[in-house]
């Protein structure tokens, strides 16, 4: 992990936040992948708060801030349709990115993370992307940041969130999107037909 | 588009401005503060939430202002963004908890000034940074309405920050603030819900996650509620006397004396699993849809104290064996005794308690069917005809159903086999499949006429009308059982060919077709009457006794027409009084992992290679009826399968049994002491019975035959249970020692496992010892929260 260069970095060194910084960094270097970008960005934490991602640019302090600098990425990489074609998808793109740093990082407790897959198992009821028709930045995003909590879920919780597995698997899936994390296997088979 | 806000929100204020600034005017609507579920898929009601044109909603008030200014032209930049993600990640949940502080502690809006200190000087220093009148340029854009939206509620007017470190900020917040679209929108908001609206004692924080309505209780809590089910004082006082008896006042069980036999005055139950056939090595979608239900239903109506005779055996008649014997050199009734033995092998190591298990191929299966068929035949509901049939020239044999493949005449699927069809399930004849081909030798088979004998279905309608109300009116059919026989018959009875041109089956009686057999699906059922008759000589005690006996009949759904249709029509026609089923109980189809069983293809596990696993009988048995098909398909998961037996088995009712014995054991020298029950206990012992109760009146009423416990029974249950320390008195002698010499084993302990860990063991050996550690960390803890009490 690189040390920040300003004397305030040495302070924020709690394990807790250097390990969010370290899953930032692989995200966003995951992302640079998916979009096909080749040049390696500068990233580092930055100097106020250790957790957080700065993306150095040539001229500048640089860009601070996850989903700032995913949306950045995309559109160097020129795939600006994955922020959304019209004003409303556009909205809702970024809505769910505040909601992926927001609800879904800051999940505390089983009953956090129920709320979340919830509320997203019942918006994913007639969806098949988060925001319009195809695949967005919001998708993958929030398909990052379910990842630990939809691994971690039984068969029986799979099935109840159905919703949510049908579309992560189907994230998974597109092309470029895994890139580091592991497959999340769902059954095509109902285990627990009596759940629901 | 409509924006929906509500009292005491402080996202309204931003959005308002920006819907002023960027001249949009949407419609506006108060939506009152017991208003659940605004935003259709979010738990609690998050305001303000703009409901967009074509149905979405925005429920982030920086989505929502982004929105307004994209429409009006100014989309997001890098330094936009940047703005809105440190509002809402950092300077919102700040602004927050200083409201919050100034609430609960009572404190002045000026003091909330030093809580902020740290956003407040990145602002500050971002100004001076940029040198621009705002955030990113000299015009004002979202991000600092965002920010100012915000910050209003705390500094209305940037009177509140110290104009020495503040500078820059004050500047901008009165820019900002003297704005048209603000001063505006302040207004408007003030005016909607109260001037007091800003001040901070009324400020609501907006949770990331609200409580939900009715705030949840602990555990604690709820478990004490579940417990306040109310007992009667007659309940109370049945338990205590029940417990003061001990096992002396409980019923002796019943020893099985064989033959099982009907007793007047009691409870007779036949109970029959389908019977597999010889061929095919079970699988355990086979298991579990036939003997294994049957066998728990058997086992539940034996402590119960019931006459009740389980009887199953192997399907040995048909082209099939015949085909096989041919293949391995054999005689049919060789290869039937051999697969017999394995079947037999098979279940018995899924320890299924048949009473006895049969075969079909006795001289009491070729007595019974041919009586049967003969008082069809003098009964008038048996009738010749011709059929043309299905032979393959190169096979020089005609071919049974199972060897002809083809379209489905009904709905095209090109599997179906020759008599019912895997997709749609209808029954039909080989005949009538399109373009069918020999299963052996892939040719076509050519059409030959051969004359057959037909049960008349169409005559014994009515009569097997009238005694299928009574059955499933008075029985216990499962609903896809009376499904799938209500649209068997509204699809029309039609004449069923009950003989065939084969050797290996049951003669049929008659000179003009005595080269002929009988049809297996005329025989086989047949067969749980001759394998009784194998048992015991009184068999008609249960066969030709409807009166006194209760006939339940287990299957997979595929059979059910056979049982609840063809075979009471044969019995009925027969005319001799036959005990018929009153409760057909048919499991759904069990898949394996995501595809289906499949022996040909080695997909799946089949009979004694669930014995080579090394998994235990009951652990197998635990799973397959814990994913019983029920009421749709399920599927078999090696995963779950691990899964259901570390937490339910192992965890749950394995650590469960542990550690009440291991309790015992320690501070009782092994043996459970005299108790003086006190009220609580006697109300505990009370709940049990009551449980215990309702659980065999579920059993008794078998369908669904499982009731599957939800999670939340299951948390309840053991809340109710598992917390309670058993006994009921603990040993008051010293409970600190306890703790401390437990306190003694788990350092030790701890010091084995690093020792085992540096001198690099062999796993085994130090996954058993940090086991027994966490093992003794656990009782540690006990026996300190008992201390504590």
């Amino acid at each position: 992990m690189r040390a920040g260069r300003s004397a305030a970095d040495s302070r924020c060194l709690s394990g807790c936040r250097s390990g969010k910084m370290a899953a930032a960094r692989v995200e966003l270097e995951s992302l640079e992948k998916t979009l096909g970008l080749r040049r390696r960005n500068k990233l580092g934490p930055s100097p106020s708060d250790s957790a957080v991602p700065v993306l150095q640019t040539n001229n500048g302090p640089g860009l601070v801030g996850l989903t700032t600098i995913a949306s950045h990425l995309v559109k160097v990489a020129k795939k600006e349709a994955l922020l959304g074609s019209t004003a409303e998808e556009s909205a809702i793109v970024q809505q769910w990115l505040e909601y992926r740093i927001t609800q879904i990082d800051r999940c505390n407790s089983q009953e956090d993370t129920r709320v979340v897959l919830k509320e997203l198992n019942c918006y994913l009821e007639d969806k098949v992307y988060l925001a319009g028709n195809s695949l967005t930045l919001a998708d993958i995003m929030v398909y990052n940041g379910l990842h630990h909590i939809v691994a971690g879920l039984t068969h029986e919780e799979r099935e109840k969130f159905m919703n949510v597995s049908r579309w992560f698997n189907h994230i998974q899936h597109c092309p470029g999107v895994r890139q580091h994390s592991a497959a999340v296997i769902f059954m095509k088979n109902r285990l627990y037909p009596s759940v629901h | 588009m409509k924006l929906l806000v509500g009292p005491g929100r402080p996202g309204e204020l931003k959005v308002l401005a920006a819907a002023e600034l960027t001249g949009l005017r949407p419609e506006v609507e108060v939506v009152s503060s017991q208003q659940e579920r605004v935003v259709p898929f979010l738990v609690g009601s998050p305001l303000p939430a703009l409901l967009l044109p074509n149905g979405n909603f925005l429920f982030s008030s920086n989505a929502i202002c982004q929105y307004f200014f994209t429409l009006n032209g100014r989309g997001p930049l890098d330094a936009t963004n940047q703005w809105l993600e440190w509002e809402v990640t950092q300077l919102r949940p700040a602004v927050c908890a200083a409201l919050q502080t100034a609430v609960v502690q009572g404190r002045k809006g000026e003091d909330c000034v030093a809580a902020l200190r740290g956003p407040l000087s990145h602002l500050n220093q971002a100004l001076i940074d940029q040198a621009a009148s705002c955030l990113t340029s000299d015009a004002v854009t979202v991000a600092d309405i965002v920010v100012w939206g915000t910050l209003y509620p705390l500094l209305q007017d940037a009177a509140q920050l110290p104009a020495d470190e503040y500078g820059a900020l004050r500047e901008w917040v009165r820019r900002i603030g003297n704005l048209a679209a603000c001063r505006k929108a302040a207004s408007a908001v003030s005016e909607r819900h109260g001037a007091q609206v800003f001040r901070p004692s009324l400020q609501k924080q907006p949770a990331p996650a609200p409580l939900p309505e009715g705030a949840a209780s602990g555990p604690a809590e709820e478990g004490e509620a579940a417990v306040d089910r109310k007992v009667t004082e007659d309940e109370v006082r049945a338990a205590e006397e029940a417990w003061r008896r001990g096992l002396a006042g409980l019923p002796k069980p019943k020893r099985i004396q064989h033959p099982v036999l009907p007793k007047k005055a009691e409870r007779n139950i036949l109970v029959t699993s389908a019977l597999p056939y010889v061929n095919n090595i079970p699988h355990l979608g086979n298991i579990i849809g036939c003997v294994l239900s049957a066998d728990v239903f058997a086992r539940f109506c034996r402590l119960r104290g019931w006459n009740m005779l389980y009887i199953c055996g192997t399907d040995e008649y048909g082209t099939a064996t015949e085909t096989k014997a041919l293949e391995e050199g054999l005689t049919p009734q060789q290869i039937c005794d051999k697969y017999h033995a394995i079947h037999s092998h098979i279940y018995r190591w899924f320890s299924i308690s048949f009473d006895y298990f049969g075969r079909t191929t006795t001289d009491h299966q070729t007595r019974i069917a041919q009586d049967i068929f003969t008082r069809l035949l003098e009964r008038g509901f048996l009738s010749p005809d011709t059929v043309d049939q299905l032979r393959c020239e190169r096979c020089e044999r005609f071919l049974a159903d199972r060897f002809v493949e083809g379209g489905c005449p009904f709905c095209s699927y090109p599997e179906a086999r020759g008599d019912q069809c895997d997709l749609c399930g209808k029954l039909i004849n080989a005949v009538e499949l399109k373009d069918p081909k020999c299963k052996i030798c892939k040719q076509t088979p050519v059409i030959k006429t051969s004359r057959h004998l037909f049960l008349d279905l169409p005559k014994l309608e009515d009569r097997l009308e009238k005694w299928l109300q009574k059955s499933i009116d008075s029985g216990d059919w499962t609903p896809n059982a009376r499904f799938i026989t209500r649209s068997w018959i509204r699809d029309g009875l039609k004449q069923r060919c009950i003989t065939r041109d084969l050797k290996w089956g049951t003669p049929v009686p008659l000179e003009e077709f005595k080269d002929k057999v009988f049809y297996v699906w005329f025989d086989a059922p047949i067969g749980y009457i001759s394998i009784t008759a194998d048992y015991t000589e009184h068999w008609e005690k249960w066969w030709k006794n409807p009166d006194e006996v209760e006939l339940y009949n287990f299957m997979a759904k595929d059979n059910v027409p056979f049982h609840s249709v063809v075979f009471p029509c044969s019995l009925l026609g027969a005319e001799d009084n036959y005990t018929l089923v009153n409760s057909l109980i048919a499991t759904e189809y069990l898949n394996y992992e995501d595809g289906k069983f499949s022996k040909s293809r080695g997909v799946g596990v089949f009979g004694d290679m669930a014995k080579e696993t090394g998994i235990p009988a009951d652990t197998w048995r635990f799973y397959l009826l814990f994913v019983r098909p029920e009421g749709q398909d399920s599927s078999f998961s090696w995963c779950d399968l691990m899964l259901k037996n570390n937490c339910e088995l192992l965890n749950n009712l394995g650590n469960f049994i542990n550690r009440a014995g291991m309790f015992v054991v320690k501070f009782f020298a092994g043996t459970v002491p005299e108790m003086d029950l006190t009220r609580v206990d006697k109300q505990l012992l009370a709940l049990v019975m009551w449980e215990l109760q309702q659980y065999n009146g579920n059993l008794e009423k078998i369908s669904p035959l499982f009731q599957k416990l939800e999670t939340e029974h299951i948390e309840d249950l053991r809340r109710r249970y598992g917390g309670q320390k058993a006994p009921a008195r603990a040993p008051q002698a010293t409970p600190g020692a306890d703790a401390q010499e437990l306190q003694e084993l788990v350092t030790k302990q701890g010091n084995r496992v690093r020792e085992l860990k540096s001198q690099k063991a062999e796993k085994p050996l130090i996954d058993a010892e940090v086991a027994a550690l966490l093992d003794l960390k656990r009782r540690l803890a006990g026996s300190k929260t008992a201390g504590k009490k």
